[in-house]
């Protein structure tokens, strides 16, 4: 399915990535040839194979529900591009 | 007396212990090395005070007569992917200045509790996507290596641990740290002429390492040979509780354990590998090494895995799909790089700040990874790329059957010039064919120089292992080592 400008579009956009109408038609051809390549994938016969979800066998560990960090509000506020009151502050949001 | 910089991990560790020099000499010499050659554009930041004091403090365990510790006196170079307290990281992006972590890295941390000093902050590929360091938002590293035609193009270090082949190559750090998600660290070291492992997955935490894709990101040391990974390994390795897909297991001591002997061990030769258009050069070196194994020992088997071709279509589905979950969040809130135009909302604000903060290949894969992941494409690329990497890795498996390592190229060339590529993302991902299916099965693998080409420039041989099997890896590339007598060096020129 060929990748085209309005489909880059809604990607970027999904994606939280703002682009221009340029940009857009710059890309489109680009991942379209990637796809394109990636492709090939669907000739493989998959049935009846799992997906793979752990590459070296592990299981998931439990630990003790103890608190073991914290008290660190303002060395992880002192990263903020902008931080008000012992918050992260973020423009307006009108609903 | 011997150029200090042209020591070596345990040579430097050793001269320190029997007082051969201090390491605040090993230190002062590096430091120097370093700041003469910022043409090379290895480092991002320099932290010379790191090293020293970490100097100072193995001289004086040294005079109280004190047992040093296992890196006392190693000065080091980070990969910026590393976080180390106090010290900006950007992982390469834009996306993250002035983010300065206030915690430390499980690796880096393990490596300055056995003594290591920190040279600086090495430049990568932008979020280690790049297999040439030219996404680094920071400029491209060049390699000191040149080709000897005369002429003095800029060739690529490799990526996206290039900062750390670089500095290796042109003597500015013993030994550096590199992570590994498709090739990151044994790409750059074949095309610098230095040696590098990615151990198996989960014997070296991701805590505190930027992520990229995080079921196949790897930390793994660069060097100059075998020993030095092997001591490096070591000293980064172990059981993290804050990676849940840490290994619970005991670090084998690989030093120790070194050995070019390989009686008994069966080389694996998979026929995949064979791509078209492989230079002769590359086949007559691989071939070479086929040779060199037999002289250890070894017994050469020819085996097949059948799914190789499907390795790097299958990569760039589910790399990118995990980079643009682990990649969104950036948002411009709570470190790094915000861009708010002017009477822009929160949705704008998201937006603009990652246009802004990230370069054009790490947008291209986060847009990748979108596209693979959103309703109605899932099955038909994730589900599927991840059925694929299933049969890859059992590939691997029915080839333990018959053999107990792999020996391959580690590159289809040697470096190539920088700009050579970088209009082709494609022709990029491609440089990664041989490195990649190791990657997607978890495996431990490893790049040694095995020789140079005909225009002077170092080529790597790769060994793949089974999993937890370091071992035989550093002790096939120890093989491989001790055969090819690899001495060849760039001449400087930064």
């Amino acid at each position: 399915m060929p990748v085209d400008i309005p489909t880059v579009k809604k990607i970027a956009s999904l994606a939280r990535i703002a682009i221009t109408e340029e940009e857009a038609a710059r890309i489109a051809p680009e991942l379209d040839n990637i796809m394109g390549w990636i492709e090939q994938l669907s000739e493989v016969d998959t049935t009846g194979v799992a997906p793979m979800t752990a590459v070296i066998p592990n299981h998931l560990r439990l630990r003790d529900d103890v608190v073991t960090d914290g008290a660190v509000r303002d060395a992880v506020l002192a990263n903020a591009p902008q931080a008000e009151h012992g918050f992260f502050t973020v423009p307006k949001v009108i609903e | 007396m011997t150029e200090l910089t042209n020591l070596g991990v345990a040579a430097i560790r050793d001269g320190v212990r029997d007082g051969s020099f201090s390491a605040r000499e090993v230190a002062e010499a590096f430091v120097s090395n370093v700041a003469q050659a910022k043409t090379l554009n290895a480092f991002l930041v320099e932290t010379p005070d790191h090293a020293l004091a970490a100097a100072d403090a193995a001289d004086a365990a040294r005079a109280a007569g004190e047992t040093l510790k296992p890196l006392a006196g190693v000065p080091i170079g980070m990969k910026d992917l590393f976080c180390t307290r106090g010290v900006p990281a950007t992982a390469g992006s834009l996306i993250l200045e002035g983010f300065t972590p206030p915690y430390e890295s499980t690796v880096s941390g393990k490596l300055w509790a056995a003594g290591a000093g920190m040279l600086g902050k090495l430049n990568m590929d932008q979020f280690a996507m790049g297999s040439s360091n030219e996404t680094s938002a920071f400029g491209n590293v060049i390699s000191p290596w040149r080709r000897n035609d005369g002429g003095n193009a800029a060739l690529t270090p490799g990526g996206s641990s290039g900062g750390s082949s670089a500095a290796i190559a042109a003597r500015l750090c013993p030994a550096a740290t590199g992570t590994d998600t498709g090739g990151s660290i044994r790409q750059p070291a074949a095309f610098t002429g230095i040696a590098g492992i990615k151990p198996t997955y989960g014997r070296c935490s991701r805590w505190g390492v930027v992520a990229f894709a995080s079921s196949l990101d790897q930390a793994g040391p660069m060097a100059r040979d075998v020993r030095d990974c092997a001591i490096m390994l070591e000293n980064m390795a172990g059981f993290d509780p804050k990676d849940a897909t840490s290994l619970q297991l005991d670090v084998p001591q690989w030093e120790a354990g070194l050995s070019g002997d390989l009686k008994g061990k069966r080389i694996g030769i998979p026929k995949e590998y064979r791509v078209d258009n492989m230079p002769a050069e590359i086949d007559a070196l691989w071939q070479q090494g086929i040779a060199w194994l037999k002289d250890a020992g070894a017994e050469i088997v020819e085996v097949s895995l059948p799914h190789t071709k499907y390795a790097l279509p299958a990569y760039y589905i589910i790399a990118p799909a995990e980079a643009s979950s682990n990649l969104a969040r950036y948002d411009g809130v709570r470190y790094g790089l915000r861009d708010l135009p002017e009477g822009a909302g929160l949705q704008d604000m998201y937006a603009a700040t990652r246009a802004a903060g990230f370069g054009p290949e790490v947008k291209r894969r986060i847009m990748i990874g979108t596209y693979v992941l959103s309703a109605g494409f899932y099955d038909a690329y994730f589900t599927q790329a991840s059925k694929i990497r299933t049969l890859i890795a059992r590939d691997f498996d029915r080839a333990w059957e018959s053999c107990d390592l792999l020996l391959t190229p580690t590159a289809p060339s040697a470096a190539f010039a920088l700009g050579d590529k970088s209009a082709d993302p494609l022709a990029m991902y491609l440089n990664d064919v041989f490195t990649v299916p190791s990657s997607l099965a978890g495996l431990p693998a490893m790049s040694v120089p095995g020789g140079v080409d005909a225009g002077g420039l170092p080529l790597g041989l790769q060994i793949i292992g089974k999993a937890l099997d370091e071992q035989g890896v550093l002790n096939a590339g120890l093989a491989l080592e001790q055969r090819a007598g690899f001495t060849a060096r760039a001449k400087a020129w930064w």
